[in-house]
C-alpha cells in the first residue's frame, strides 16, 4: 500500500517565500494576542494559586459552589468539566494557603457542610507564589539549554567543523555569564542568549543548526501562539510537551536534513535549491506517515486521556502539525535563503573590490575567494559580464544584483543556486558523516 | 556483521530479562525464591494512585535567630561564673547578640573570655555609651550557612522519622533547592493529621506559672519582667481564647524527653481520654524531680509550639522521671502529637510552598482513561503497519511490543515512578517507534524501485536509516533529559519514559528487527520481500 508516490514532485521550495508569509503572520498574529493580553494565562504551577476539582452527586443550587468554598478560595473561576450529567467542577484561584492545614480535607469539609456526604474531591493543587515564580525562571532556562544542546549536537553532526561548535559553546557561555552578572530576568536571559546563538550560527555558518533552531523557535511560538489565542492555560505539562516537540519537530527536521547531507555529497551538480526540494520529496512519504502515527496516538489521548493530559496533548497536536510543516516550509528553505544571503553579502563587496583591485576578503571562505578570483582574473570589469563563460556570467550576474538593485529576480536565483556552498563541499568530500560517525 | 545465531540470543535474553523484570508488576501473588534477585513492582506516580505531595519550606533565619538566642543565654551563664559583670546579653537582629558591660574595666576579661568559650562569635564594635560598653558579637557568615544547612538537614531527618511512625509506604522525603524539602506521600488517608504532624515544630517546654499576677493586669498587658502571656489550648474552636501568665524562664525542655506515647487515661479529671506519658532521661528526671519537689502547689504548665496544652497543680515531688499531657484530643491527634514529641523539635518552623493532592478515584480514573487511551491508540498503529508494510509491518509491530516490554522492565528495573503523563509519554513513544521503521522501510522500498534485490535492498535500508535514525533520536534524548533535570514529579515521569523509549527504540526498531529479516532471508530463503 502507498499513500505517497514514490515519484511525487512537488515544488515545495517555490513555495518558501508564501509559507514564510504563512508563518510569519500566524506567529504575528499569536504574538500581537500575547501582548495584547498581557501575556500567557499562566496554570496554578507557574503562577502561584490553587486548582482543586470537585464530583459532586448533584448539581450545586444553593448555595452555589462559589459560596460554598468561600471560606477558602476567593476570585475563583468556575468550570464544569466532561458531560453536563457529570456534576464535575474545576475551580481556579490565584489565592494560596501558607499554614500548615490540609486544603483537601478542608475544602472536603466544606462540601459535605453546604452539600452533605456523597461529595468527592478529586484534586487540590495549591502552589505558592516563590514557587511558581521560581518554576518560570527554571522552565525559561530549561528551554534555553535544550536549545543550546541542540543546537550544538546539529552543529557537530552536520557541519564537519567542531572548532566552531566549540568556539559557539564557549561565546555563548561567557554571554550567559555576563547576562546572569546582569542580574536580569529569565525572559531577557532566554531572548539575549538565544539572540547570541542564533547569531553566532550565522558568523560562523552554521546553516544546518540556523535552520534547525529557527524552525524550532517558529514551532514554539506558533504554540504558544495558539495557546494565547486560545486563552487555554499553560502549565507545567504543557511546558512539557513543549520541549517534546521540541525534540519531536527536530526529529523531522533532522530527516529532511540527513537527505540534503546524503544528496549533496551524491551529486554535486544539480542546484541547491533542487537538490533541497528533491530531499523534502524523496522524505515525503515518510514525513507524512510518521506525523499520521503520532498525531493519531496524540489525539486518541486528547480525546479519552481524560482531563488532566488534556492541555498537555493539545499543545501536542499543534506541535506535530507545526513540526511536520516546520521541515518541510521553514527548516529547509532557510537553508536556500541562507545561501542565498550569504552569497549576495560576500559576492557584493568581492565584485566591489574587483573593480579597485584590493584582493583580500576578511570574512570570505577559501573557497568563496576562490569564486572571487576566478572573476578578478578575468579581464572584463563586471559591467562587461557578457563575455565570461557561463558559469562565472551567472555568477557575476548575480554580484552585480545585489551589488546595485534587485529589481530583475529571476538571474538572481540562479547565480545563488549554482551556490558557493557546493564547492565548499566539494572541497571536503568526505564531509559529515565521517566526523559524525 | 555478527552472526545471526549470536544476534537472536542477544534478542532473546533481553526479552526474558524484560519479563523477569516485569514478573512482581503484573503477578500478584509473591514469587517465592525470586522475589529477591526481582526488581520491585513498577511504582506509580501520585497521580495515579492517588496522595499527598508537599513543598515544605524551612525558615532557616528562625534557626539562626535560636541558635543566636541560645548564645546569649550561654554567655550570659558564663559571665556569671566568671563573675564579669554585664547589664544586658540580647540577639540583634537576625544574628547578631549584643553585650553590655557597665563599664571599660572588665572589657579585657570580657574579650579573653568570648574568644575561649565562643570562637563562633567575632566582636565587630565596641563603644562606649551612657548604658556603659557596647559590645557587637557577629556570626560570620559561613557560621550562619552551616547553622541552615544544618537546620534543613535536621528538619528532613526529624520529618522522617515522624512520617516512618506515623505509618505510610513508601514516602519520599527528599531536599529540594537549599531549603526546601519535597515530600510524597502516596495513598495517604487522612491529609489533616499527615500535615499536622510534619509541620509542628514540637517546641514542648515546661514554664512555671507566674505568681501575685492579678486578673486584671494581664487583661492590660501590664505584666511584672519576667512574666509573659501564654494562649490556653481549648478543645472548642469556638470558645475565646483564654491567656495564662507563665514565668518566661523555661524550667525543662522537650530535649530531655527519650519517649511519648498515648496512654488512656485513668485518673479522675482525665478517665478514658487520652494522654501522653512523658518518659525522661536521667538529667532531665533529676531537673524535673527539683523543679516538682521546690514548687509543691503551684501550677507547672506544659506548653508546646507556644501553647499551652496543660497545667497540672504539683501536688507532690515527682521522682521517677515521668509526666503525662492530659487534654482532650481525640486518639488520632494524641497519637500524632506523641509521635512528634517523640522524634523531637523541628529545628525551624516550616511553611507549605506547596501542597497538591489527588484523591484516590482521579487516580484510579486516570489510569484507566490514559491506559485506554493508549491502547487503542497503540492498536490503531499496530493495524495500520499491518496493512500498510504486509509481513515487513508484522515485524515491526513485533519490535513494537518488545520496545514496549523494554520501557516497563527498564522501569521496574531503575524503580522509575510512572505518572500520568509517563502513560502519555509511553503512547507517544510507541507514535515515534514506528518512526524508524517506517523510515527504514521507506528506504528499503526506494531501494527496490532502484531494482535492488532483497538483501541489498535491507542491507542498504538499514545502513542509511540507522544514521539517521540515531540523530533524530539524539535530539529528543537531549530534550528528555532536559525535562528530567528542570522538572517535578509528573513531568519527570514523562521524561523518564520517554528517554527509555528512545532508548528501547534504537533497539527494537533497528536491531531486533534486522534479525528478523535476517532470519527470514537467510534461514527460510525469502524471495520477496512483503513490503
Amino acid at each position: 500500500m502507498q499513500l505517497i508516490k514514490p515519484d511525487i514532485n512537488v515544488n515545495f521550495v517555490g513555495w518558501r517565500n508564501k509559507a514564510f508569509l504563512l508563518s510569519g503572520t500566524i506567529i504575528l498574529v499569536g504574538l500581537i494576542t500575547l501582548f495584547a493580553r498581557g501575556g500567557l494565562r499562566m496554570g496554578v504551577d507557574f503562577a502561584g494559586g490553587m486548582l482543586i476539582q470537585v464530583k459532586l452527586d448533584k448539581a450545586p443550587q444553593s448555595p452555589e459552589l462559589r459560596q460554598a468554598l468561600s471560606g477558602i478560595v476567593s476570585n475563583a473561576f468556575i468550570q464544569q468539566i466532561g458531560s453536563e450529567s457529570n456534576h464535575e467542577y474545576l475551580i481556579r484561584t490565584d489565592t494560596s494557603h501558607e499554614e500548615l492545614k490540609s486544603l483537601y480535607a478542608e475544602i472536603g469539609d466544606a462540601l459535605t457542610k453546604a452539600y452533605g456526604p456523597g461529595q468527592r474531591v478529586l484534586r487540590v493543587e495549591m502552589v505558592g507564589p516563590k514557587v511558581g515564580h521560581d518554576l518560570r525562571q527554571k522552565a525559561l532556562q530549561a528551554i534555553f539549554y535544550a536549545f543550546l544542546f541542540i543546537a550544538l549536537y546539529i552543529s557537530w553532526r552536520f557541519e564537519p567543523k567542531v572548532s566552531s561548535g566549540l568556539t559557539m559553546l564557549l561565546i555563548v557561555g561567557i554571554g550567559i555569564y555576563a547576562l546572569n552578572g546582569l542580574d536580569l530576568n529569565a525572559e531577557y536571559l532566554i531572548g539575549g542568549a538565544l539572540f547570541i546563538t542564533l547569531a553566532l550560527c550565522w558568523f560562523l555558518r552554521l546553516p544546518y543548526a540556523l535552520g534547525a533552531l529557527l524552525s524550532l523557535v517558529h514551532d514554539i511560538l506558533i504554540t504558544v501562539g495558539i495557546f494565547a489565542l486560545f486563552n487555554k492555560e499553560f502549565t507545567l505539562e504543557v511546558f512539557a510537551a513543549l520541549l517534546t516537540l521540541s525534540g519531536y519537530s527536530l526529529n523531522d527536521t533532522i530527516i529532511v536534513y540527513d537527505r540534503i547531507r546524503e544528496n549533496r555529497n551524491k551529486d554535486k551538480k544539480v542546484n541547491f535549491g533542487d537538490m533541497v526540494n528533491g530531499a523534502i520529496n524523496q522524505t515525503l512519504s515518510r514525513t507524512v506517515l510518521t506525523s499520521m502515527t503520532v498525531f493519531f496516538v496524540i489525539l486518541m489521548l486528547f480525546l479519552l486521556g481524560g482531563t488532566v493530559i488534556h492541555d498537555f496533548c493539545f499543545a501536542m497536536l499543534i506541535g506535530v502539525i507545526t513540526g511536520s510543516y516546520s521541515s518541510v516550509f521553514v527548516a529547509s528553505p532557510i537553508l536556500i535563503a541562507y545561501e542565498d544571503l550569504r552569497k549576495k553579502k560576500v559576492v557584493a563587496p568581492g565584485a566591489r573590490r574587483a573593480e579597485t583591485g584590493s584582493g583580500s576578503l576578511k570574512s570570505g571562505a577559501t573557497t568563496k575567494r576562490l569564486g572571487v578570483k576566478e572573476r578578478e582574473s578575468q579581464p572584463g570589469r563586471p559591467a562587461a559580464g557578457q563575455a565570461n563563460p557561463a558559469e562565472n556570467a551567472s555568477e557575476q550576474m548575480g554580484a552585480e544584483e545585489s551589488s546595485g538593485d534587485t529589481a530583475v529576480k529571476k538571474p538572481e536565483v540562479k547565480a545563488v543556486r549554482k551556490s558557493p556552498k557546493l564547492k565548499r563541499q566539494s572541497s571536503r568530500p568526505v564531509g559529515a558523516r565521517k566526523s559524525g560517525a | 556483521m555478527k552472526s545471526i545465531a549470536v544476534r537472536a540470543l542477544i534478542v532473546v535474553v533481553v526479552l526474558i530479562a524484560g519479563v523477569f523484570c516485569l514478573l512482581p508488576t503484573f503477578v500478584s501473588s509473591p514469587l517465592p525464591g525470586l522475589s529477591t534477585i526481582l526488581p520491585g513492582k513498577i511504582h506509580l506516580g501520585l497521580d495515579l494512585q492517588g496522595g499527598m505531595h508537599l513543598v515544605l519550606e524551612v525558615e532557616t533565619n528562625k534557626a539562626i535567630e535560636n541558635t543566636a538566642d541560645n548564645l546569649a543565654e550561654e554567655i550570659k551563664d558564663t559571665l556569671r561564673t566568671k563573675k564579669i559583670g554585664f547589664t544586658q546579653v540580647a540577639r540583634t537582629g537576625n544574628s547578631s547578640i549584643e553585650a553590655v558591660l557597665p563599664s571599660n574595666a572588665q572589657l579585657s576579661d570580657f574579650n579573653e573570655m568570648m574568644r575561649r568559650s565562643f570562637p563562633m562569635l567575632t566582636s565587630t564594635s565596641q563603644q562606649a555609651s551612657r548604658e556603659g560598653t557596647k559590645v557587637l558579637l557577629t556570626m560570620s557568615p559561613q557560621q550562619r550557612e552551616t547553622l541552615s544547612t544544618r537546620a534543613v538537614q535536621q528538619a528532613i531527618e526529624t520529618i522522617r522519622n515522624r512520617i516512618d511512625q506515623f505509618g505510610v509506604r513508601e514516602p519520599d522525603i527528599r531536599l529540594a533547592g537549599t531549603d526546601r524539602i519535597m515530600i510524597e506521600l502516596p495513598g495517604v488517608k487522612d491529609s489533616q493529621q499527615a500535615i499536622s504532624l510534619i509541620g509542628k515544630t514540637a517546641v514542648l517546654e515546661f514554664k512555671l506559672e507566674a505568681q501575685n499576677v492579678p486578673q486584671r493586669q494581664s487583661e492590660d498587658h501590664n505584666l511584672p519582667p519576667g512574666v509573659k502571656l501564654y494562649p490556653m489550648r481549648s478543645s472548642d474552636s469556638t470558645a475565646p481564647e483564654t491567656m495564662v501568665p507563665l514565668e518566661d524562664k523555661t524550667v525543662l525542655t522537650g530535649q530531655n524527653i527519650t519517649d511519648a506515647r498515648v496512654e488512656i487515661g485513668g485518673g479522675s479529671s482525665s478517665y478514658g481520654q487520652a494522654t501522653i506519658a512523658l518518659n525522661f532521661d536521667r538529667q532531665g528526671a533529676r531537673m524535673f524531680e527539683r523543679i516538682t519537689g521546690d514548687n509543691v502547689g503551684r501550677k507547672l504548665a506544659i506548653v508546646l509550639d507556644g501553647v499551652v496544652y496543660s497545667d497540672p497543680v504539683i501536688k507532690e515531688r515527682i521522682p521517677d522521671g515521668r509526666a503525662v499531657i492530659s487534654g482532650s484530643y481525640s486518639d488520632e491527634e494524641a497519637r500524632v502529637l506523641a509521635i512528634a514529641l517523640r522524634t523531637g523539635r523541628l529545628p525551624a518552623p516550616v511553611k507549605i510552598l506547596e501542597q497538591s493532592t489527588v484523591g484516590p478515584s482521579l487516580g484510579h480514573d486516570s489510569i484507566q482513561a490514559g491506559v485506554l487511551a493508549s491502547a487503542i491508540g497503540g492498536l490503531g498503529i499496530v493495524l495500520f503497519m499491518l496493512v500498510y508494510y504486509r509481513v515487513s509491518g508484522a515485524v515491526a509491530d513485533m519490535a513494537l511490543v518488545m520496545n514496549l516490554i523494554v520501557i516497563l522492565a527498564l522501569m521496574a528495573g531503575v524503580g522509575a515512578t510512572l505518572t500520568l503523563p509517563g502513560i502519555a509519554g509511553i503512547a507517544l513513544t510507541i507514535g515515534i517507534a514506528v518512526d524508524a521503521n517506517v523510515l527504514i522501510y521507506e528506504r528499503i522500498r526506494e531501494e527496490l524501485r532502484l531494482g535492488k534485490t532483497p538483501r541489498a535492498a535491507i542491507d542498504t535500508g538499514y545502513e542509511r536509516a540507522t544514521i539517521t535514525i540515531m540523530d533524530a533520536n539524539v535530539t529528543s534524548a537531549i530534550a528528555a533529559l532536559v525535562l528530567y533535570e528542570f522538572g517535578t514529579g509528573a513531568v519527570k515521569g514523562f521524561a523518564v519514559t520517554l528517554f527509555f523509549g528512545l532508548a528501547a527504540n534504537m533497539f527494537t526498531a533497528i536491531f531486533v528487527t534486522r534479525v528478523i529479516f535476517d532470519y527470514l532471508l537467510n534461514e527460510r530463503r525469502v524471495k520477496e520481500l512483503s513490503i
